[in-house]
């Protein structure tokens, strides 16, 4: 398979998650943009781990560390997220922003 | 042209489209449905570049708890719809830019350094080999990693707390 073949799938994924993050009012969405992102990440590593072959497995290890960290980060954004509901009754980043 | 690099087309467009509409749709739950595909997709991919504990890996975290975190924290906060065009921000335009920008800045690095090379295949990752890879090499760093989460789970709980107590 051409080493192109997933590192333009992954600028192409990186560049629709950019926009999702930038584009969208609701704040839980924008959080999906950001995984969007990272797992364009994780394609680059798991090719470059396939085409470098390397021995101790560097892309794969670190794109299980980047799910690890994906998964702690969506578990505090969505805590910061409902509290920021609570206290003001809207996750809209727009009202928010003009609110404070 | 292999039946894998076809099978990897057929899932890039698949993720590459359901992206498309995750980002672009107007019924919340839907965008986080239409990810769950994406992500989906992008396993598969996984798959035929020979990392299959990684798309497993991928499929639980991603797919089976992410995704529901995410559609729980949508129904929690769901509020009044707000107008047609309720989902997305002013500057949409300005962040279409700025994604094919980015997305075309990418591709055209990537194109200029590494065209025609070729993933053999032949260097599978499975659970045997990366655990072994993790618990030798990485211990430092999957230790870590443990902290981490621990403080985030920490975290978790204290924000969450801190709101109800008012």
């Amino acid at each position: 398979m051409p080493l192109l073949y997933p590192l333009i799938l992954a600028a192409v994924l990186f560049g629709i998650g950019v926009y999702g993050v930038l584009a969208r009012r609701n704040a839980v969405l924008m959080l999906l943009g950001v995984e969007l992102m990272l797992n364009a990440v994780n394609l680059n590593l798991v090719a470059f781990d396939a085409w470098l072959e390397d021995e101790i497995h560097t892309g794969q290890s670190l794109t299980l560390f980047t799910i690890a960290i994906a998964a702690a980060e969506i578990g505090l954004g969505l805590a910061i997220i409902l509290a920021l509901f609570r206290a003001v009754r809207t996750i809209d980043v727009d009202q928010v922003g003009a609110e404070s | 042209m292999t039946a894998t690099e076809i099978l990897f087309l057929v899932f890039a467009v698949l993720a590459v489209g359901t992206a498309l509409l995750a980002m672009t749709s107007r019924q919340l739950v839907h965008s986080a449905l239409w990810l769950v595909v994406t992500l989906g997709a992008i396993a598969g991919c996984f798959v035929l570049m020979t990392a299959e504990f990684v798309a497993w890996v991928q499929v639980l975290v991603y797919v089976g708890s992410i995704v529901v975190l995410v559609i729980f924290a949508l129904m929690m906060t769901r509020q009044p719809a707000a107008g047609p065009s309720a989902e997305v921000t002013g500057n949409r335009w300005t962040a279409a830019v700025l994604g094919l920008v980015t997305a075309g800045g990418l591709g055209a690095t990537v194109v200029a350094g590494f065209e025609g090379e070729r993933i053999k295949g032949d260097h599978i990752g499975t659970a045997g080999s990366l655990g072994e890879a993790i618990f030798n090499d990485w211990v430092l760093a999957f230790e870590v990693l443990s902290l981490v989460l621990l403080a985030a789970l920490i975290g978790a709980i204290v924000i969450s707390r801190a709101g109800s107590e008012r």
